[in-house]
């Protein structure tokens, strides 16, 4: 784990790879650390911002180095339920790079337990990840329009577009759920920790 | 008009002017930043002048060009970028409460220095909250659409004691070059040690491509130590991330919550409100935090 300074309030914290990263939020989710106002899990980092009202930049360093961090990925507790039409257009392309048939990806996506690893990208867009990933290379060229509740794969992600969005991932279904309501509280279905499951309407 | 309603109407929002509070922090895990007001401090000074909340809605107007009509008698003022100011065409200076009866067109020039001024009315501009803020998030579209002529934008009751303050010495923003504090970080180590150097020496242009989302800047190119991606990172408000070309940008209220790209330096967030003035064309500096 490496601390960087991220500015005069906040700390980026650098872990091994993304399985560090689930298991830190998840740690600071459980056990947050006094002053710490926002954490901002990506892909290898987590950001800190801090109240320098209520803590010091070395006194929240310290505490995360000492946290004790789980190596089993831990869940909110929240697991969501997406409803899933599996007729996107790649989905023939996303066939040919993973060997699979349509019945096999259709099963896999459903029967894999995904978590929301982070968001970004687009408010309320989760990136999903699963212990049972597999590799699916990006579309060569984005769309300039993907509409919202497509349900899309990239690099080793699953991810539902929550708006209408330029995207470039390979889209396989879609959905007719609300992922991202400026009105709900939480206003994003998809947080950071929250257990996901695919049920195939096709 | 809805007698006895407390509303402001727009007749001409110039080229850009958005309601702005303290913004909405604490949702950047699910990509949403805080935004809020680019020059935080002439914002809050908006709103002690007429005696609000520090954290009242009011509008940033950004390079002038604003004109409103009060549909009910109101205590305003205007701070930050220092407009030529007229209430029913009579001229009045910034940094001080000004009454404006029923009726009366209150309009704000094309500053002579600075990028963004803030006009705050007695009671706070009061258009629905959008989780928790009535910001406009320029980069993802949360909160109200940035103001358009023909809006009525609905205006609190006044709370609390008159306000004391009758005109607050501040000076206007720097013509000038800027020099800014920086703190090196997260990503110092993905530049090279003539990079920093340059950074601290060199004189960055703002370039018109700056908006609420960033300043693009251009000067002497920082390069990189090593080659690869770096997988996106959370970002904060005053980074300094650098693209492939070597070139910084400066990020505002409005900055991704991530980013791709290395961050070699933050600005200490003072300095960002001092930033956010900045017009194309101008230069900045910049120095480590702590140091003369």
């Amino acid at each position: 784990m490496r601390v960087l300074s991220a500015g005069e309030s906040a700390l980026l914290i650098e872990v091994r790879d993304l399985a560090a990263v689930l298991a830190l939020s998840a740690a600071l989710r459980g056990e947050p650390i006094d002053g710490v106002v926002e954490v901002v899990p990506a892909a290898r980092t987590v950001l800190l911002q801090c109240d320098l009202g209520v803590t010091s930049l070395a006194a929240v360093a310290q505490a995360v180095r000492r946290m004790q961090l789980s190596s089993q990925p831990s869940r909110s507790g929240d697991v969501v339920e997406i409803q899933a039409t599996y007729d996107g257009p790649d989905i023939n392309d996303v066939l040919v790079s993973t060997g699979l048939t349509r019945h096999e990806l259709i099963r896999w996506h459903t029967g894999s337990d995904w978590q929301v690893a982070f968001c970004g990208f687009a408010p309320g867009f989760g990136y999903l990840v699963t212990e049972n990933a597999r590799s699916v290379p990006r579309r060569d060229t984005p769309r300039t329009s993907v509409p919202a509740g497509s349900i899309g794969l990239a690099g080793e992600f699953s991810g539902v577009y929550p708006r209408d969005s330029p995207g470039g991932w390979q889209l396989i279904g879609r959905t007719e759920m609300i992922l991202f309501d400026l009105d709900a509280d939480p206003p994003a279905l998809l947080r950071p920790g929250v257990g996901v499951r695919f049920v195939d309407r096709t | 008009m809805n007698p006895g309603s407390r509303q402001l109407r727009i007749l001409d929002p110039g080229p850009l002017t958005t309601v702005q509070d303290a913004g909405r922090p604490g949702l950047a895990h699910l990509g949403i930043g805080t935004s809020g007001a680019a020059d935080r401090g002439s914002y809050r000074l908006a709103n002690r002048l007429v005696g609000n909340r520090e954290d009242e809605a009011a509008l940033e107007v950004t390079l002038g060009g604003l004109v409103v009509r009060a549909d009910h008698d109101l205590l305003i003022a205007v701070t930050g970028a220092p407009c030529p100011l007229t209430v029913a065409e009579i001229g009045y200076g910034i940094n001080s409460p000004i009454s404006v009866m029923a009726g009366q067109q209150v309009g704000l020039r094309s500053p002579v220095s600075g990028m963004r001024s803030y006009l705050a009315v007695r009671g706070g501009i009061r258009v629905p909250e959008v989780l928790g803020s009535r910001s406009t998030d320029t980069l993802s579209a949360v909160g109200p659409d940035p103001l358009a002529g023909g809006d009525v934008l609905p205006i609190g009751w006044p709370y609390g004691a008159q306000p004391e303050l009758d005109l607050a010495a501040v000076a206007a923003p720097a013509e000038t070059d800027l020099t800014l504090s920086v703190r090196p970080g997260p990503r110092d180590d993905w530049f090279t040690s003539a990079a920093m150097h340059d950074l601290l020496e060199g004189r960055y242009e703002v370039t018109g491509e700056s908006n609420r989302v960033g300043m693009r800047l251009s000067g002497p190119e920082l390069k990189r130590s090593r080659t690869g991606e770096l997988p996106s990172e959370g970002t904060v408000t005053g980074a300094l991330q650098v693209s492939p070309s070597g070139q910084p940008t400066l990020f505002l209220a409005d900055h991704p919550v991530t980013g791709g790209y290395p961050v070699i330096a933050v600005v200490a967030r003072a300095d960002v409100d001092r930033a956010a003035q900045a017009r194309p064309g101008q230069h900045l500096r910049f120095r480590l935090a702590g140091r003369g």
